[in-house]
């Protein structure tokens, strides 16, 4: 074969490969599947209605730091039922990321709670994975719980939750591993 | 083809006896097709007579008959040529041999020396080094060489690292393809296979333009074992097996070759490995499964040939569970944890996180001889590089999903002519053209790291060497265009963050909500150049001075990450203002080689204007926490270190090698150490040889890896866990360490033409507890740990 007939045919050949694999079209954006905006914990006593909310409008890789509100005081000396809510806001309508993802896998997952700086406050547990079917587990989720005010104080509040933690565990973070998939701090007030 | 000459030879052999008139004269000369130069000693046989050719190459043959004739013409390193000739016809003749058959089969004896460019510093390791490292990865190999160290990500990640500079500034030429395999993230290491390489030479700077202007580290050029132009068979069979790891490796190569110049070449490899273990605790998921093939085939003749080449390279590798964590809290408690947090029984599975990367690569190549001109090289590649990432995500099904999915696709065209026919003066010049695209698949659901992008490149350069006496000049420049055209999504608000609004609002082509689409476009102009000089004295010294000018484009990472690496727990940002960085190195080289004694000293000046770092600036607060930002950016540096090597064999049995590297690189400005160092290190090496023996050679080898006292300044962060703000120690140094290595060789015959090599290597004799600096999961887990090794080397 002579060069030039060579050349050519290794030239046709790598226009041919590059003209099929180029188009124009533009990408399609990404909407992340696990992404997590807002956490809200609601604690009830009676008609006393106290709201934690936090919201990340960018999500995790976004520049824009969470916004943390609390919407009042917490009475002294009083129980208040917990509940908390996961959200995706950054779709709509909203992803229920409670529903859809974290009660389907209860048994992956854990919330912790921890009250530093001198907040009187104390947690408890009130669920389990077996209230989450078909889970059948005994261990502890937290997306209900108990907290029980003690007198008059302010502190922060910590609500965390883990991704395959050790489980059952000793109810600290240390002792429970696992990857962080929100941690976020509240500042209280009980009066 | 030999008895057919033979018949022929006869033949006319006969016909003699029968011819009348036998008066005919021939005469000529023999000349060596490569260079025209006239051959002396050159035999010319027919029927039974032989002759030689004089000084001046002539010969005349007198006394012959009126009809055809077979002559042999032949030549010491020649190959044999028979050529019928009718004498009723012809009366003169000059005949042509290949001269330079070294150039086809192209053997390289070990310890020859390396040959990339005359004047920089250059290191070859040979096939023997090479198989003990068959079931390792190329950046381990290389770390043989002095100047070369590695930026791991646990052990099966390595990437190798010449005199401080790794990722895009060092260029990989697997068997004559520029590697495109994604070398812009620090946890990609080379999809290659050592098992394909005959040798690999490692020129550190960027002289060896030919490969690409912009290998401001240098350039790592990896050979074939090549097929000699004879009836030959050849197989190579490594069987690899290690108790750090429990697995192992086979290789398998197998070289048929044809006089003619035909060959077909096939090779195969595959290693799997388990979780490896460090001294007290088995590092969990960092099992590694690799498989590789290659097929090549054509014609090698001296005056053209061509060859197809296709490999074929997957790996499966974990990424050490207790790696992936969750926020920068995690990663405090990483760092003041002694262990890692996580730690399971051995396992051969491999589970997430973990990487999967597959590498196709096509090759078609031609060549062609001129007479008393050179040579003309034309070759089209092709490469598919495929890369998955898989993480640690909220759900089982998302788990099976990559959190990264990038294809990556090149085609190049190289040409190049290589004027050597002139003994003194060789020229070489070329062009490359490369189109490259980068798909990133949106189905991961997680936003992406690196753009779809496409790329063009245009490269023409023009090198020479010119040979005075015992001095070598050689010199060289280049031209290089890059033009990147990307489709990358922002966030609203990190575009507004890095304060693109102002100065890239025209890159806007769409707004998605949250987000938009823009079109980054930018094109490039790199000019590099070098000079440099070779020279040789008092018969055993060598010194050698080198220039070199390299400008780089920067890639897509440094351009366009953006996002959340979640297996590294860090965002990652680029920046699209980031320029190309400009190298100016100075390198010398002085050797003596002697038989009883030898060393080397090799000191360099680099100086790199607006070097492109990747480092850990602040953090960014989220619902998970909050993370380490890294970000590009660009400022002044230069580096300035030293390689040095001595041996000795003062008795024939014992051998001692001794060598030692040490780089500092700053920040001109201000003196701020650069991050990712290699701390200096010191090689002492023990080796007892004898012949006798089986070939025996046995080996302790000492390796001391000072600690890196010059780093950059740890950051202080805010830990959400404990409401304020602690230092993060990000960038602290582990300490010093000291191993112990032996190795022990013989080599027992089978037959007549095959024989088996039997190895044994123990790393880390004293299980000795150490971390790195330049391993990226130092944080969070020790080295590994005693490693036996155990090896067979059959040929045949």
């Amino acid at each position: 074969m002579n060069t030039r007939k060579f050349l050519s045919i290794l030239f046709l050949a790598g226009t041919l490969f590059v003209s099929c694999s180029d188009d124009d079209d533009n990408p399609a954006p990404v909407n992340p599947e696990e992404l997590i905006t807002t956490m809200t914990v609601t604690l009830t006593a009676g008609t006393d209605v106290v709201t934690l909310r936090v919201f990340d409008e960018d999500g995790g890789d976004g520049p824009v730091a969470p916004v943390a509100t609390v919407s009042g005081n917490l009475a002294a000396n009083t129980t208040y039922t917990g509940s908390i809510g996961i959200l995706n806001e950054t779709v709509n309508p909203a992803d229920n990321v409670r529903e859809d993802d974290i009660e389907p896998e209860a048994d992956e997952h854990q919330f912790f709670y921890e009250a530093a700086g001198g907040l009187n406050v104390v947690t408890t547990y009130t669920d389990t994975e077996a209230d989450y079917p078909p889970l059948t587990g005994t261990n502890p989720v937290g997306l209900e719980f108990e907290l029980e005010t003690g007198d008059a104080s302010t502190g922060t509040f910590t609500v965390t939750l883990r991704h395959e933690p050790t489980k059952p565990n000793d109810g600290t973070l240390a002792g429970a591993g696992g990857d962080t998939d929100i941690a976020q701090a509240f500042t209280l007030t009980i009066e | 083809m030999n008895k057919y000459t033979l018949t022929l030879v006869f033949f006319f052999g006969i016909t003699v006896l029968f011819a009348q008139d036998c008066n005919k004269t021939l005469s000529g000369s023999v000349i060596d097709f490569h260079d025209g130069v006239p051959l002396e000693g050159a035999t010319i046989t027919y029927n039974s007579t032989t002759m030689l050719t004089d000084a001046s190459g002539k010969y005349t043959i007198s006394g012959l008959c009126a009809t055809s004739y077979a002559f042999t013409i032949s030549h010491e390193d020649c190959n044999s040529q028979v050529v019928t000739i009718d004498l009723s016809k012809v009366s003169k003749k000059d005949f042509y041999l290949e001269h330079h058959l070294n150039e086809l089969q192209e053997v390289k004896v070990a310890g020859a020396k390396p040959n990339q460019t005359s004047s920089s510093q250059e290191e070859t390791i040979s096939k023997s080094i090479l198989e003990k490292y068959s079931s390792a990865s190329l950046g381990d190999a290389l770390r043989e060489i002095t100047g070369v160290s590695s930026l791991n990500t646990g052990s099966t990640i390595v990437k190798p690292v010449i005199q401080g500079l790794t990722g895009s500034r060092v260029l990989i030429m697997n068997n004559g393809v520029r590697m495109q395999d994604m070398e812009w993230g620090d946890e990609h290491a080379p999809n290659v296979d050592i098992n394909t390489a005959g040798n690999v030479t490692v020129v550190k700077g960027a002289a060896a333009l030919r490969y690409g202007g912009d290998a401001i580290g240098g350039v790592i050029v990896m050979e074939p074992s090549r097929a000699p132009a004879k009836d030959t068979l050849i197989g190579k069979t490594v069987v690899t097996g290690a108790s750090n790891g429990r697995g192992g490796s086979i290789t398998s190569e197998i070289i048929k070759g044809y006089e003619s110049g035909w060959f077909i070449k096939g090779q195969g490899t595959l290693k799997r490995f388990g979780d490896v273990e460090a001294p007290d605790y088995i590092l969990s998921n960092t099992g590694l499964f690799e498989k590789g093939a290659s097929l090549g085939f054509g014609v090698n003749k001296f005056t053209h040939g061509w060859d197809v080449f296709y490999s074929f390279f997957d790996s499966e590798i974990g990424v050490l569970t207790a790696s992936h964590i969750g926020n920068v809290d995690d990663l405090i408690e990483s760092i003041n944890s002694s262990q890692p947090t996580v730690i399971r029984d051995f396992t051969y599975d491999i589970d997430n996180p973990k990487q999967e990367v597959t590498h196709h690569l096509g090759r078609l190549r031609y060549f062609k001889r001129f007479e008393k001109l050179g040579k003309l090289t034309a070759q089209y590649d092709f490469q598919h590089n495929q890369r998955f990432e898989f993480d640690i995500r909220q759900t089982a099904a998302l788990r099976k999903i990559p959190s990264i999915d990038l294809e990556l696709t090149t085609h190049s065209f190289t040409s190049d002519f290589k004027f050597d026919s002139k003994s003194d003066v060789t020229l070489d010049t070329g062009i490359v053209l490369r189109y490259q695209e980068n798909f990133a698949d949106p189905s991961t659901g997680v936003r992406r790291l690196i753009p779809d992008y496409n790329k063009y490149d245009a490269g023409v350069f023009f090198t020479g060497e010119y040979i005075i006496n015992d001095v070598v000049l050689d010199a060289g420049i280049r031209y290089d265009y890059n033009q990147i055209d990307a489709k990358k999504f922002y966030q609203k608000t990190r575009w507004t963050e890095r304060g693109y609004d102002a100065e890239f609002s025209d890159l806007i082509i769409g707004d998605f909500g949250s987000q938009w689409l823009t079109n980054p476009k930018f094109d490039y102009h790199s000019f590099s150049g070098t000079v440099g000089l070779n020279y040789q004295f008092k018969d055993d010294y060598v010194l050698r001075a080198n220039y070199a000018l390299s400008q780089r484009a920067p890639n897509p990472s440094e351009l366009f990450s953006d996002g959340l690496h979640h297996s590294a727990a860090r965002i990652e940002l680029g920046d699209l203002r980031i320029d190309q960085e400009t190298s100016h190195k100075l390198s010398f080289s002085l050797q003596k080689n002697s038989e009883a004694w030898g060393w080397e000293i090799a000191p360099y000046f680099n100086l790199i204007n607006d070097y492109i770092l990747l480092e850990p600036t602040n953090i960014e607060l989220s619902l998970r926490g909050a993370f380490p930002v890294w970000e590009y950016r660009q400022s002044d540096a230069r580096f300035l270190g030293l390689d040095a090597k001595l041996y000795t064999q003062l008795h024939s049995n014992w051998r001692t090698d001794h060598n030692f590297s040490i780089v500092k690189g700053k920040e001109t400005d201000d003196d701020t150490p650069l991050i990712n160092i290699p701390a200096p290190n010191f090689n002492n090496k023990l080796t007892f040889q004898k012949e006798d023996w089986l070939g025996l050679q046995m080996s302790v080898e000492s390796e001391y890896v000072f600690r890196q006292n010059e780093f950059p300044p740890n950051i202080e962060v805010f830990s959400p866990q404990i409401r304020q703000d602690v230092l993060l120690e990000i960038n602290t140094p582990p300490s010093a360490y000291h191993l112990l290595h032996a190795n022990a060789d013989i080599l027992l015959p089978l037959g007549k033409n095959s024989a088996v090599k039997i190895g044994a290597t123990i790393n880390n004799i004293l299980n000795k507890n150490y971390r790195n600096y330049l391993n990226r999961q130092r944080y969070f887990a020790d080295e590994v740990g005693r490693n036996f090794i155990l090896r067979l080397t059959f040929n045949y």
